[in-house]
């Protein structure tokens, strides 16, 4: 397969002066007898991306991660060494395309179509998608200056991905905007695989990494360390950071060998853990389910209407202190086909230690089935899935009750528009 | 037993992918010489075209006289320097107005070129910095702009001309169109490099104004250039064409002032008959032929145009060399 972007020893090093001349002046004065200090930002890196790759860039502030994809971009030029491209770009960089503040968001969107290689025509065909996608229907004829930097992140992304790049080069900006505009970046950005687009990612979010890319760079000092699947280039970047002494930020699938302390979702505080220190976890002991409760809102019906909340609480029982756990949880229908599954460490909210008899509650705002029987699975195992402590297969169920005439399984609710023209 | 992470999409029924092998492959870390660059400034001469119209519309967003200002400005140029110098120096130009709108025009066109084009990177830094294209696009945009300002304010020569009945002279005209093109080659060449320099240097802005104020009294607009030349002498008279824009200031006075045979005598004396008519053909003085040039052939302007010409080209290569070895730090220092 071709290759979108062919990166070939590509250094870039800047010239840093200790106290730099900003002027003719200063220059002319001290002529000479400037202190120049060479900063290597990239040092010899080499990496392919085949066409139709999602591939992230990772590394510490300062890695030449940036660095790299502006070189890849063409608003920076590599000192030495080649980097080739394959098709029309679009590029991300720092928040947001390059928009002028004095004009105004529509102005915009045709000059950055026309600096992306598109037509005043080309534009007027993709001008309402822009709009449609970035939800600025109100202030598109607003200057920019105006908009707040979510709005302006937003009408960036909404252009460079409706001019249908074949590279799209993303720096930090799938972290701008509010969750569910993310989650639209997200899904567009899958649409853009689906479609055989090459994606290069910046980015410091190893979740984000982890769900959307092929294949993971790390750098390290403008070297490369790493190149290869997400989960290990991930555990390199790590390493990387932890051999700097940084504080490493972890998530679900590292938690498998080091659970760490979360911060509780409902009080916001670190919950009170009995301390490993004082008590150390007994590795005979085991923990069983003691109970399996779906908390009905009416807790006379025995059911659930569609769209209402559940608590489902899942008692256990433990012989000793145990620190090593995890809940999971799978809802199935009646054809035993798997609708969910989760577990604590899933939602990255997890559990330190059981000891004694307790509860755990899986609480959903709302659960979108209309009707029928949903048998549950409920397992308590260890981090990273080894030791199975306990298991109820099919043994409970949560039920569903459908005030309405709909049918089917899942309750999407709808209201019903009208627009006519007799 | 452990949930699974979101399914990956099925990748079995992909639509074919774009880019392959179709695509030419784009060698972006090369530096592209002079010749490249300009294939890269036609390649995005629709983005050049609305980068003229952005730099027109935010000139004037917000204000409220907008394009009259263009106008404003060489007019009150106009009054004031006429009070100067016809009327307080006296200097001897018949229809100053006219000889100085046509060197005005010239000089407004130069001088907005380098001031908007030296500072065109910096102020477009949000572009620079974000996107690629080629660059030079700025500074061009810049006279692009300063091409549309320049046609406003022929408007306002044009109007003097109707007013005071004068013709253009047809003899001269083949000359204007060169000296243009060398205008806008020369205007092109120093914005490219002053816009380039300035992302480095940020004094260069305030020294071209310095410059630019000195550059202006040297370019005989205000005063006729047959005082230069008389200085000078004709031995040395081509020492004045060391300053480029001479020739071009002198080929617009030349074709649109067009100084012609002009009877002084009506006021210069008094009619002898002592009957206060205005004219007296017996007082009649000698015409004064182009008191405010050198009588020169036509060979003689299109001659140093070519010599400015070429000079103006290779400085528009040099300046596009010099671009490109700038352009390679500039999303950094911006």
């Amino acid at each position: 397969m071709a290759h979108a972007v062919t990166i070939d020893s590509v250094s870039k090093m800047f010239k840093l002066a200790r106290d730099k001349p900003k002027s003719a002046k200063e220059r002319v004065i001290r002529a000479g007898r400037i202190d120049w200090e060479e900063f290597h930002a990239l040092s010899d890196v080499s990496f392919d991306v085949d066409t139709g790759e999602t591939l992230a860039m990772l590394g510490h502030n300062g890695s030449g991660k940036s660095t790299l994809l502006k070189c890849v971009a063409g608003t920076l030029r590599p000192t030495s060494g080649t980097i080739t491209t394959r098709g029309r770009l679009a590029a991300l960089l720092e928040l947001g395309a390059g928009f002028h503040p004095d004009l105004t968001g529509r102005e915009n969107v045709y000059l950055n179509g026309s600096i992306l290689g598109f037509s005043k025509v080309q534009v007027d065909a993709i001008f309402d998608d822009v709009v449609e996608f970035a939800e600025l229907h109100e202030f598109i004829d607003q200057q920019v200056k105006h908009f707040s930097s979510g709005m302006y992140a937003r009408l960036g992304f909404a252009v460079a991905i409706n001019v249908e790049p074949d590279i799209l080069l993303v720096d930090e900006v799938l972290s701008v905007g509010d969750e569910a505009f993310q989650r639209k970046c997200i899904d567009r950005i899958r649409r853009m695989q689906r479609d055989g687009r090459t994606i290069l990612v910046v980015s410091h979010a190893t979740d984000t990494v982890r769900q959307i890319c092929d294949r993971a760079v790390v750098l390290d000092h403008g070297r490369k360390i790493a190149d290869g699947p997400p989960g290990e280039s991930i555990r390199t970047f790590r390493e990387a950071l932890a051999a700097r002494g940084v504080e490493v930020p972890l998530d679900a699938e590292e938690a498998d060998h080091a659970p760490p302390v979360a911060i509780d979702p409902d009080t916001g505080q670190v919950p009170i853990v009995v301390s490993t220190e004082t008590r150390p976890a007994d590795p005979t002991a085991t923990v069983k389910i003691r109970h399996v409760i779906p908390d009905y809102p009416d807790p006379e019906a025995g059911h659930l209407l569609p769209g209402q909340p559940l608590r489902l609480r899942i008692g256990y029982a433990a012989t000793g202190l145990i620190d090593d756990v995890a809940f999971a949880l799978e809802i199935f229908d009646e054809r035993g086909t798997r609708l969910m599954g989760t577990t604590t460490d899933v939602l990255e909210q997890y559990i330190h230690a059981v000891d004694g008899e307790g509860e755990v509650v899986f609480a959903f705002e709302q659960v979108p089935l209309l009707d029928g029987r949903f048998p549950l699975t409920v397992a308590i195992h260890s981090h990273d899935g080894g030791t199975i402590y306990d298991e109820r297969e099919f043994e409970d169920a949560i039920a569903v009750m459908n005030p309405g005439r709909t049918r089917g399984t899942v309750h999407f609710p709808a209201k019903i528009e009208h627009i006519f023209d007799f | 037993m452990t949930a699974t992470a979101p399914a990956q999409p099925d990748l079995d029924d992909l639509p074919r992918t774009p880019t392959d092998d179709i695509v030419p492959a784009l060698e972006v870390s090369r530096r592209p010489n002079p010749l490249q660059r300009l294939a890269n400034v036609w390649r995005y001469r629709e983005l050049l075209g609305n980068l003229t119209r952005k730099e027109l519309k935010v000139k004037y967003k917000n204000s409220v006289l907008g394009f009259v200002w263009t106008l404003l400005n060489p007019a009150l140029y106009l009054v004031v320097f006429s009070v100067v110098f016809a009327e307080v120096l006296r200097v001897q130009v018949p229809y100053y107005a006219i000889f100085f709108l046509s060197g005005l025009l010239v000089w407004n066109f130069f001088s907005t070129s380098l001031g908007s084009g030296t500072g065109s990177i910096t102020m477009n830094a949000q572009l620079v910095q974000k996107v690629w294209f080629p660059r030079e696009i700025l500074p061009l945009a810049a006279i692009g702009a300063a091409i549309v300002h320049f046609f406003l304010q022929t408007t306002v020569l044009i109007a003097a001309l109707v007013l005071f009945r004068r013709t253009p002279s047809l003899d001269y005209l083949p000359a204007l169109p060169l000296a243009v093109i060398v205008l806008l080659i020369l205007a092109a060449a120093l914005a490219i490099a002053l816009s380039a320099i300035n992302v480095y240097l940020r004094d260069t802005e305030h020294l071209l104004e310095l410059a630019l104020l000195a550059w202006f009294w040297l370019s005989a607009i205000v005063y006729p250039y047959r005082l230069v030349a008389e200085r000078l002498g004709p031995g040395r008279e081509w020492w004045a064409s060391l300053n480029p824009i001479i020739p071009i200031v002198l080929t617009f006075q030349r074709v649109l002032y067009n100084p012609r045979a002009v009877n002084m005598g009506w006021y210069i004396n008094q009619p002898s008959d002592g009957s206060g008519s205005g004219t007296d053909p017996a007082n009649r003085i000698a015409d004064v032929q182009a008191p405010a040039l050198i009588a020169h052939p036509l060979g003689w302007y299109i001659s140093r145009l070519s010599v400015v010409g070429v000079v103006a080209v290779a400085l528009f290569f040099g300046a596009l060399w010099l671009f490109g070895r700038l352009e390679d730090d500039m999303a950094e220092e911006i």
